[in-house]
């Protein structure tokens, strides 16, 4: 299932004191009466390729969906860039992003890549990627199919440009949902599972690409089950249970020397 | 002649009309506030609830009533509703609650992965409607919308009761006048045909256009 003879990965470690991108804070999402997280924390600086692992239901998309706002957190604080996202109550006691405009420009600076890829199917990969870059950031017509005509030809679908996304498989999806998220010149990328609706032969082209980003050195969050990927490219794994951080580290001591038993039992399943 | 005119004018004024107030409308039912969805259900279930001839009766006649008392009330002159302002303004009343449901119907269709994105990636929500949610919804709306507007162009004769000059309207007096019924309703009939048939094949072209990147349903059979 991996990326076959993919190459040794030189990993871009962060330098201490680099920037950090995203801090999260005591983060608790409640669904209901169903508590999600209770209580995360998260920090991912300049360059750091952060992995989050886990078992199903234990929160990780949660955590990620909560960082740009797709799910509003109950409680905590989240920064991005060092600017902390306003939140306040409505009127039904819902925690609410309190200024749009403020998500809105946050959002504009994560390149998230989803699960299901949600290219926007009316439109042709050439225009689902300069879409953003035009009518979000303001970027001249011209300059942003340039720019999307090298992503494209980067994550290998030139020919498709003119293509609609129906006409496409899985992965050519996937990495052309990688090429929309890139053209925004993302300040971090966020990555919710991004191989697992794809048939298993497609799954390595995918990696191969986000591999290749990590090995640019541009800062991830990552939410996968491909633990031997997450192994090669993570800077840093985190393990959630039940909502909580079980046990975070370098990949080396995550997945060679896992102290909790939990994560012993996870890694043994998962094999 | 001119009837055919007028019977289009209002149908297209009506549709348009109606467009709007749908657009508007699945738009408040679907994210509105609890007021706003309230007013809305009264509006589409009372407007499809009743005879549309009644609602054109009741809104014409009332209508312009309340529109003059209103404008003697703050001291104007009463004024004179054209029946064409009259006639876009009652069908396409009408128009909006039928087309509130087909688009509201259509917006439910629209995969949510892609309305997702469009958030996640910081559309504005005027921005995602004009670029995401109204194109993405079209695939799913044209057969309604077209029901719509074949239905509009019919219903154009309804305002006939009313005194408006339309194609129904101008086919009776000519046929009145001449005592020959079954020439000129026959050939009002070939009209009503003849404007479907060219609606058609617009909308089949536009049906086809909001449909690219679609795969056929012919290869997939």
């Amino acid at each position: 299932m991996m990326a076959q003879g993919a190459a040794p990965v030189l990993k871009h470690t962060a330098q201490d004191g680099a920037a950090e991108a995203i801090h999260v804070e005591n983060l608790h999402k409640k669904f209901g009466e169903l508590h999600v997280l209770k209580g995360v924390s998260l920090s991912a600086r300049d360059g750091e390729v952060i992995a989050i692992i886990g078992g199903s239901g234990s929160g990780k998309s949660t955590l990620l969906r909560c960082i740009n706002c797709l799910e509003n957190p109950t409680s905590g604080i989240i920064r991005v860039n060092g600017e902390e996202i306003k939140l306040r109550a409505d009127s039904h006691g819902h925690t609410v992003p309190a200024d749009r405009r403020q998500i809105e420009r946050i959002r504009s600076k994560l390149g998230m890549v989803f699960q299901n890829f949600n290219l926007w199917s009316h439109m042709t990969l050439i225009e689902n990627v300069i879409e953003v870059p035009v009518h979000v950031l303001g970027v001249k017509r011209e300059v942003a199919i340039a720019e999307a005509e090298k992503l494209l030809a980067r994550v290998g679908l030139a020919e498709k440009r003119d293509v609609y996304p129906a006409y496409l498989s899985g992965g050519q999806q996937q990495r052309a949902a990688i090429a929309r998220a890139l053209a925004i010149n993302p300040r971090v990328m966020l990555f919710d599972e991004p191989t697992s609706a794809l048939d298993p032969e497609l799954v390595g082209e995918v990696l191969r690409v986000i591999g290749d980003l990590a090995r640019e050195g541009r800062t991830m969050v990552l939410v996968t089950h491909e633990m031997k990927f997450a192994r090669e490219v993570a800077t840093h794994v985190v393990y959630l249970y039940n909502g909580l951080v079980e046990e975070e580290g370098p990949p080396e001591q995550i997945f060679g020397a896992p102290r909790s038993e939990r994560l012993k039992q996870f890694i043994r399943n998962i094999g | 002649m001119v009837g055919l005119l007028h019977s289009i004018e209002i149908a297209l004024g009506a549709t348009c009309l109606g467009l709007l107030i749908g657009t508007g409308g699945a738009y408040g039912k679907l994210y509105g506030g609890p007021v706003v969805r309230d007013l809305l259900a009264v509006y589409t279930t009372v407007v499809r609830a009743v005879p549309e001839l009644v609602l054109i009766l009741l809104l014409y006649y009332a209508g312009t009533d309340l529109i003059n008392q209103a404008l003697t009330a703050i001291g104007y002159q009463r004024i004179d509703i054209s029946g064409l302002a009259a006639g876009i303004a009652v069908l396409g009343f009408v128009q909006g609650a039928y087309s509130t449901e087909v688009i509201r119907g259509a917006i439910l269709a629209i995969p949510q992965g892609q309305i997702e994105a469009a958030r996640a990636y910081g559309m504005s929500p005027g921005l995602l409607l004009r670029r995401i949610t109204l194109p993405a919804m079209l695939p799913f709306a044209i057969p309604g919308l077209a029901n719509l507007w074949l239905i509009a162009t019919k219903d154009t004769a309804l305002l006939a009761v009313v005194g408006f000059y339309e194609l129904a309207l101008a086919t009776r007096q000519a046929a009145g006048v001449t005592k020959a019924y079954f020439t000129f309703f026959f050939a009002a009939g070939v009209l009503y045909l003849l404007l479907s048939l060219f609606s058609n094949l617009i909308i089949g072209r536009v049906e086809a256009w909001s449909r690219r990147g679609m795969p056929s349903l012919k290869e997939a059979r």
